[in-house]
């Protein structure tokens, strides 16, 4: 399924996450890393005052499609991946990965690398790489 | 005033996944099809976020001490690599190039209520749930989340 290519959307959308980085670092002190965040939500060992902010980003987080639904009348566009076994697999493997790994796209991938940090570049290089292969395989080797 | 500026952070974090396409999964895979119907547009996001992040971040600890509503900036120090991070690292880019979502679009996507996306986001709780009751075997130090 073809996609339109949106460089200047693209552009401006990566502008808003990296506002979004840099304002919770400015006002809480933390990383915008949403796995990070989020399982912090599901380990009762963590302290509650960082619960609380994740609590409040994820909430931010769930908000921003229905705030687009109100602002511009629809839906943003998108197309999921709809075999049920595919996407339970996916999502066990993206969850137990992002945090045994300690980090997605987001804490490596944006806040990391902005930082310089080598952990984040080379955990960055790491997934980029398998993520294309494993859609190299699927595409092209077993051609789902 | 921590709890409503994380609760923006996190709205601007959505509205720039959406604004750039990336709460799309189609758009995604289609960033990592080289070989097949190439968008190259994830690398524009990538760039967009770390040309605003960088420089965001450079200023801000040059300016202050402390973050306006906090006491300390939590920013991970470790600088070693070591076989977990690597590990955790490749899973999850398995994962990601299977469903076409990380974390934060899943999210993201979740009221929009997708088939698909109401069986990953379940599915990725219980592997972050997983993950953090997971000890570490290679490695001896214990530490945080980045």
């Amino acid at each position: 399924m073809e996609t339109e290519f949106t460089p200047w959307l693209s552009l401006g959308g990566g502008a808003l996450i990296g506002a979004s980085a840099v304002l919770l670092m400015a006002t809480n002190g933390r990383i915008a890393g949403i796995s990070g965040l989020t399982s912090r939500l599901l380990a009762r060992s963590s302290d509650g005052e960082a619960r609380v902010v994740s609590f409040f980003f994820v909430l931010g987080l769930l908000l921003a499609a229905p705030l687009w639904l109100i602002v511009s009348g629809g839906w943003p566009q998108q197309w999921v991946p709809s075999n049920p076994l595919l996407m339970a697999l996916a999502g066990l493997l993206v969850g137990f990965g992002a945090t045994y790994g300690n980090g997605c796209t987001s804490g490596h991938g944006v806040c990391g690398i902005s930082r310089g940090s080598a952990r984040s570049t080379v955990a960055t290089v790491t997934f980029m790489a398998t993520a294309f292969m494993t859609v190299f395989v699927m595409r092209h080797v077993l051609g789902a | 005033m921590k709890q409503v500026f994380a609760l923006l952070s996190g709205l601007v974090f959505g509205i720039g996944l959406i604004v750039s396409g990336m709460a799309d999964p189609a758009k995604v895979l289609n960033f990592l099809d080289v070989f097949g119907t190439w968008d190259p547009s994830l690398a524009f996001v990538m760039g967009g976020a770390i040309a605003v992040t960088a420089p965001g971040f450079a200023l801000l600890f040059r300016s202050r001490q402390t973050p306006y509503f906090d006491s300390t900036f939590r920013v991970p120090t470790r600088n070693d690599l070591e076989p977990k991070l690597l590990t955790g690292a490749a899973i999850f880019g398995v994962g990601w190039g299977l469903g076409g979502f990380c974390p934060g679009p899943a999210l993201t996507a979740l009221p929009l209520a997708a088939s698909g996306t109401l069986i990953f986001v379940p599915f990725m709780l219980g592997g972050m749930w997983i993950a953090r009751h997971t000890p570490d075997l290679m490695s001896k130090t214990k530490e945080g989340t980045a």
